[in-house]
């Protein structure tokens, strides 16, 4: 089957997760080949992608870690004493 | 990853058991996780830090209930995510708490924006810090129900079926709000990167 863009825009996130019916798929990758268009959107949505799931994007604030675990240690400590207590 | 679930299961039953400071260990892989959950339903860096360490006071608190045929990673994702709410309901007022699980706007554009330059946009680019800046506030401004499916799906790379359990939503929800999360995104870096990279002119007059 012949797709149209804006089919090809449907599949985009399903086609980027490998989700799509090899049929589908085929189709998709036939418009792909033509049409640089189709082929930039989804580079450019891949990219994003890429370039969330990098740790850079959003980093976690200075201390983060020292402090949840400063947290959690007292909270074990008084979870123990409980214990004990009881 | 059998290997890692094998040992965690294996410190879960033994912080149970009682060597309760092995939970530092168990936690350490998943406070990037848990902080980006809050995160993205608080938006504020200090509430999320809060938030954070709550959800994963509660979930030491709680570990004994934890079921080992359920996944740790969702059921830490699931607390951090009723924190997040319940944080968000607290700042907000009980007024505003029925707009949280909102719906699906029928209408909207969902079409991605056209350019034909991004290829040719080097690697680099990518390594741009204003492009990393742009990307956090497209992601900031997106609704809530779509950033919170996109921050679990492809920020935490949790698939389809997790992201959807950790909501108590369906997948096929999942999925359509993914999927319009990423076309928004798509739609609102493509400007910023036409200037990263000046467009070649004669492709946008193109018809589509």
């Amino acid at each position: 089957m012949k797709l149209e863009c804006k089919h090809v825009w449907e599949y985009i996130s399903e086609y980027i997760d490998g989700r799509v019916d090899p049929q589908v798929k085929e189709d998709i990758e036939r418009h792909l080949e033509h049409c640089e268009i189709c082929s930039a959107i989804l580079d450019s949505t891949r990219n994003i992608l890429i370039l969330t799931a990098d740790d850079r994007t959003f980093e976690l604030p200075v201390g983060f870690s020292e402090r949840l675990h400063e947290r959690l240690k007292k909270e074990i400590e008084g979870s123990e004493t409980e214990l004990k207590k009881k | 990853m059998q290997t890692k679930s094998a040992n965690e299961g294996e410190l879960i039953r033994r912080i149970v058991a009682g060597e309760r400071e092995l939970f530092h260990e168990l936690i350490r892989p998943y406070e990037r996780m848990v902080y980006l959950t809050v995160f993205s339903i608080v938006k504020n860096e200090t509430d999320a830090e809060d938030g954070a360490q709550e959800a994963v006071i509660n979930a030491y608190r709680h570990l004994a209930s934890f079921r080992a045929e359920a996944k740790f990673s969702t059921w830490l994702t699931t607390i951090a995510i009723n924190e997040g709410r319940k944080r968000l309901r607290r700042a907000k007022g009980a007024a505003e708490d029925s707009i949280e699980e909102q719906m699906e706007e029928k209408e909207g554009d969902y079409t991605p924006a056209p350019l034909t330059d991004w290829r040719e946009i080097p690697l680099e680019a990518l390594e741009r810090k204003e492009l990393r800046e742009a990307l956090r506030k497209a992601i900031a401004e997106l609704p809530d129900i779509y950033r919170q499916v996109f921050t679990l799906r492809d920020l935490e790379e949790l698939n389809i079926e997790e992201t959807a359990q950790a909501l108590g939503v369906n997948p096929g929800i999942v999925k359509v709000r993914l999927h319009r999360a990423r076309i928004m995104l798509q739609k609102k870096l493509v400007p910023f990167l036409k200037t990263v990279a000046p467009a070649r002119r004669g492709f946008f007059g193109r018809a589509l």
